[in-house]
This record gives structure tokens, sequence and C-alpha cells, in this order.
């Protein structure tokens, strides 16, 4: 019975992987680029949660009414004023940039916030939890995983129902022919950083309400993100959701067994898949 | 037509030399005696400055010839410096090995390593692979983290018995007149000077050859280069691998002056491979002059900012993110833009015909 247990942990901890990912398998999909800084700027989402939470005394979900926005316009900034000038066949330079940007947040979330640990304040739904026959499930993991859900399915309705969609899709596959029928290719790949941000703080929301964060946890963020992602397959949101839970149970599995085995066990299992299928478990996007 | 033009009858020919390369070798002679001969006339802390600036210096040339030639961004060497610097303290420290001998031992384990990582890796593309790489490295630290006969997370010092009678310290202790210690941080430095000297020599060479002209056209153009007959996943392998090695040796030799090592400071992805990438690319990318201009900015920066901690870091991420904007070919493209010097020309340039009198 531990072991459903175990399994059903970790199961709901591959939700927030999956909110990690998203944000990630969105912006490669759409301009092929890897934000090497996108844990960086999850963690720096949990501060700005915090800052809100702190100054306003608002509690951490109302505290998104001004994170959300915030965040998206950074998104939308960064891209239009910095990495759209290095997106291009060279992969080198946009991953240079956005690896110093990442050196640049943690230490920037270093000298601003100090290495103390730090956590959301979550009131009692930290310790809620619902009753399933014999085995409790709290109510935080389970609204994160719903949130990983919605987040996906919100993501697909964006992208095959509205014409924003049909811009990101049209873009993707030719940004000059694109470009042609009047849409401007900057603007919309400015539009996908700044949603791919709002989805980077729906994922710091939880990650800071579940545990402590400090400024130096964001690359292992991006290294679970990206582990999703390859897992999934590129181009499949689901894809990205069932490569979350998978690292989410091979971790909290790996736990059970030793506390010391539980990261190594997810980078394990990532191994395991990237050994017998490369190209992820459901691909779509042929690169 | 050119046919008619009498100076075409005058034969080609190829090189790449230039006058700046030429002369080169002169002062190149100078510089080299000048390294060897400074622990006869140097403080030990200049000694210890420069062991630092050439071992970075050797992680940022082989790091470059991945990215910037192989066009193979890694973002795990970090795995080789600390597996090469634990598989020495490992012989030393459970095999009773002299350090000496053990540090090629380091270089022999980064290049097993390389092996099975080279092969997960180049399963991932462009920017995944990065990402890829280091996982692997993150691997290897957790592993060796769990490793306690030498120390597991918290790690473990050289013991004296090893570090008190290292090989030929007894010789340059009488010849300098210096305490253990002090000959222990020569021999470091001096090791060091031949590491940097091989891999500078090496590298430079490996590019003018048949290999490096491949390397360059799979840069450019990878399609172009496989139809003409480059076979692209050798000269990766190649390239992965001769890397490793060199990190991996580079590795164990910090940690023998260093004498004292851990899961957490041998695997930092801070220290091996984010400080060496912005040393690459400040300097400039793609060139073997770029990475010695790149560790001196780095150096300076680092004495000048030292009281700042995380303001340190911050310059040297942003000053990285404004060269790839506005200076993509880093501080030696600056330099070459504006007085066309060339310290190692690798270009093969055609010389002779009607083309050598416009020069």
């Amino acid at each position: 019975m531990i072991w459903v247990d175990t399994i059903i942990q970790g199961i709901l901890l591959g939700g927030l992987y999956a909110l990690f990912a998203s944000g990630l398998s969105l912006v490669f999909g759409i301009m092929r680029l890897v934000n090497l800084a996108h844990g960086d700027l999850i963690v720096l989402g949990a501060y700005l949660i915090l800052l809100v939470v702190t100054v306003l005394g608002l509690s951490p979900m109302v505290a998104l009414v001004i994170a959300l926005p915030a965040m998206f316009a950074l998104g939308f900034g960064l891209q239009k004023i910095v990495l759209n000038r290095v997106l291009g066949e060279d992969i080198l330079p946009p991953l240079l940039v956005t690896f110093g940007l990442s050196v640049v947040i943690q230490n920037a979330l270093l000298e601003s916030f100090s290495a103390d640990s730090r956590r959301l304040p979550t009131g009692t739904l930290g310790t809620a939890s619902i009753q399933m026959g014999t085995i409790s499930v709290g109510v935080l993991p389970l609204l994160t995983f719903a949130s990983a859900v919605l987040v996906i399915i919100v993501l697909n309705q964006i992208f095959y129902r509205t014409s924003l969609g049909r811009a990101f899709r049209a873009t993707s596959d030719d940004a000059t022919t694109a470009s042609l029928m009047g849409i401007k290719p900057g603007n919309i790949f400015a539009a996908a950083t700044g949603l791919a941000m709002t989805i980077v703080t729906i994922a710091a929301l939880y990650l800071g309400m579940r545990a402590n964060f400090d400024p130096a946890i964001g690359p292992a963020r991006l290294i679970y993100a990206f582990e999703a992602v390859i897992i999934g397959g590129l181009g499949s949101l689901w894809g990205t959701l069932a490569g979350g839970v998978i690292i989410g149970v091979a971790q909290t599995v790996g736990a059970a067994i030793n506390p010391e085995w539980q990261i190594l066990a997810g980078h394990l299992a990532f191994l395991a898949v990237l050994l017998i299928r490369p190209r992820g478990l459901f691909p779509r996007a042929v690169d | 037509m050119s046919s008619t033009n009498p100076s075409f009858d005058r034969s080609f020919s190829m090189q790449t030399r230039t006058r700046a390369s030429s002369i080169a070798p002169i002062a190149a002679f100078f510089l080299v005696v000048i390294l060897f001969a400074l622990p006869f006339f140097a403080s030990r802390s200049l000694i210890q400055d420069m062991f630092f600036i050439l071992t970075m210096l050797v992680l940022a040339q082989f790091w470059n010839l991945l990215a910037g030639y192989g066009g193979l961004v890694s973002i795990g060497q970090q795995a080789f410096v600390g597996l090469g610097a634990y598989a020495m303290f490992g012989l030393v420290v459970l095999g009773g090995l002299d350090p000496f001998p053990a540090i090629a031992a380091g270089g022999v384990a980064a290049l097993l390593l390389a092996v099975p990582m080279a092969y997960f890796s180049f399963k991932l593309q462009g920017a995944y692979f990065a990402i890829g790489t280091w996982v692997i490295a993150e691997v290897v630290r957790l592993l060796v983290a769990q490793w306690k006969a030498v120390g597991g997370g918290t790690g473990t010092s050289l013991p004296r018995s090893a570090t008190g009678n290292l090989m030929f310290s007894d010789t340059i202790q009488s010849m300098l007149d210096v305490r253990a210690a002090a000959a222990n941080d020569i021999l470091a430095y001096w090791l060091a000077v031949i590491l940097c000297l091989v891999t500078i020599g090496g590298i430079y060479t490996l590019l003018r050859t048949k290999l490096g002209l491949g390397l360059a056209a799979l840069r450019d153009n990878v399609e172009a280069a496989k139809s003409v007959g480059v076979d692209a996943m050798r000269i990766k392998w190649f390239v992965f691998l001769v890397a490793a090695l060199g990190t991996g040796l580079t590795g164990a030799l910090i940690y023998l002056q260093k004498a004292r090592i851990s899961p957490d400071a041998a695997f930092s992805v801070n220290d091996w491979t984010a400080y060496v990438i912005f040393i690459v690319v400040i300097g400039g990318i793609g060139t073997i002059e770029g990475p010695i201009i790149g560790i001196l900015v780095f150096f300076i920066l680092q004495t000048l900012l030292a009281d700042y901690g995380s303001w340190y870091l911050m310059t040297l991420g942003g000053l990285a993110i404004a060269v790839m904007l506005f200076a993509p070919r880093g501080l030696w493209g600056l330099v070459y833009d504006h007085t066309g010097i060339e310290i190692f020309p690798i270009r093969r340039m055609l010389v002779g015909g009607s083309q050598s009198t416009s020069d």
C-alpha cells in the first residue's frame, strides 16, 4: 500500500514538472529557442509573488493578479529587446545569451534576497488532505496537477482555436511567409515568450507553496523541465505532462528506496528513455 | 578575360601564414622562456595566480574547440574536471600512488566517461545537446557523492604523506631554496605551463590539418560538408574525446594544487563551465587568440571585483550577453577588424597569380 501512495505522490509531483516544462516546450515549439534561464525565471517568479505577498499582505493566489501581467510584460520585453536579436540559424548566440541571463538572474536574486530559503505562506491549504480509502492525498499537490492539466488544455485551445494560435503555428512553420500575410514575427515571438512567462508564474506559485526555494535552485528546475520535454517528445504538450509524471514517479520511488537517490533516479529514468526512444514517447515535431 | 592577364601564368600556392604569425614564433619563444623561469624570481602568490590563469586558459581552449570549432555547445565539462580530479584522488588516497602520475589517470578516467556521455548526448540536437551534457554531469556528480571511500558528499583531502613528498619536489626545494608547500605549487605551475603550451600548440596544429579543415567546413555548413565527404560523426566524436581528455587532465592538476576536494566544488557548473564559457565568449569564440584575451579580462575583473561577490558574476554574465548582442566575435574579433592581426592563422589563403599584387 505504501507503494501505491509513493506512486500517487510521484504522479502529482509530475504535474509540477509539467508546469515547469510547458513554457519551455511552448517557446521551443514556436521559435526553436531553448531558454537556459527558464529555471531561474521560475525562481524569479516565486520571489516576485513573495514580494507582492509581503508588501501588500495578499495571499499567494491573489498575488497572481499582479504577478501574472508583470511576468508577461517581462517575457514580452525580454524577447522583443534581447532574444529576437539572436534568433537565427546559429544556435550558439541564443544559448550563450540565455546562459548569461541565468547567471545574472541568480546573482541579482542573491544580492536582493540573500541566500536564505524562503517559502510562500499557504495557510490551511498546505496541510489539507483528502482521504481516498486508505490513502490520503494532499490538496495542494492535487491542485498543482489539476493546474497543469488546465494549462495544457488552455494552451491547446489557444494553439488550435484562436487567431493568435494560428499566427504561432504559421510563424513556427515559416516566419518569412507568415510575415507576407501581415504577421510580425518579432511580436509573435514576444507574445509567445510572454505567454510562457505566465505559465512560469503559475509554476512558481506552486513551487513556492510546496517547498522552500532559494536563488540557486533554478538550474535544477530547468533540468527537470528539459527532461520532461524530451521524454514526452518535442512538440507534444500532453507528452510533456507524461514526461513530467515519469520524472516525478522515478524521483519518489527512488527517494522511497534511499533518500539520497531521489534526484539521481529521475535522471536515470530520463537516460533510459533516451536510450530506448531517442525522440521521446510521443514525438510530433521533426527536430 | 583573366587568361590574357600575363600575371595569371604565375603559379598559385596556398598558405595560412600572416605577417603577425611570422613574428609570433620569436615573441612566443621569449614568452615561453619567461613562463618557465618565473618561479626563480616571482612570489608564491604570483605563481598561484599564474597557475589559475593557465589552467582556466586550458579549459577555455578545449571548450572553444568543442563549441567554437566543433559546434558542440557542452554545459557538462565540469563532469570531466570533477571525474579527472576524483580519479586522481582515488588512486592517491586508496592506491597510495604518487599524485604526479595519478594526474594521467585523471585524463584517462575523463576519456572513459566521454564515451557513454557522447553516446547519449549525440542523440540530442543543438540546444538540447547542451542540457543533455549538463544532465549527465549531474548524474556523475550524484554518483561520485555516493563514493564513501573518498568522503562521499563532504569530500576529502590529499593525505600529508602524499603531498609531503611529491615526485621532483625535493629537487625543486633544493634548487629554488623553498619549502615543500611552495615547491608543490611550483611543480603544479610548471605542469600547467606544459599543459597549456601543448594544448594551444596541439589545437593549432589540429586545425591546420585535413581534420581541422573538415571541422571548419562542418561549422560553416553541415550539409555541404557532408556532400564533399566530411565524416561529421567521426569528427564530432574525435573532438569530444580530445576535449574530455584535456579537461580531465586539467581537473586532476587543479585538484593536485588545491589538495582538497568535494563533489559540489569539483563538479561545479559555475566554476568549470560558466566561467569558461564567459572567458571564451568575451574573448572571441572560434579563435585561438580569443580565450587568451578572455582569460586576461576575466582575471582583471576578478581582481577588481573580488570584494563584491555576486556583483562580479552579474558583471561577467552581463558582459557576455552584451558581447553576444553587439560583438558576437568577441574582443579579439574587434581587434582583428581594426588591425587584421592573426597570431594563429588557420584560414587557407590563395597567394600568387594576380591576386597577390593587390596586397
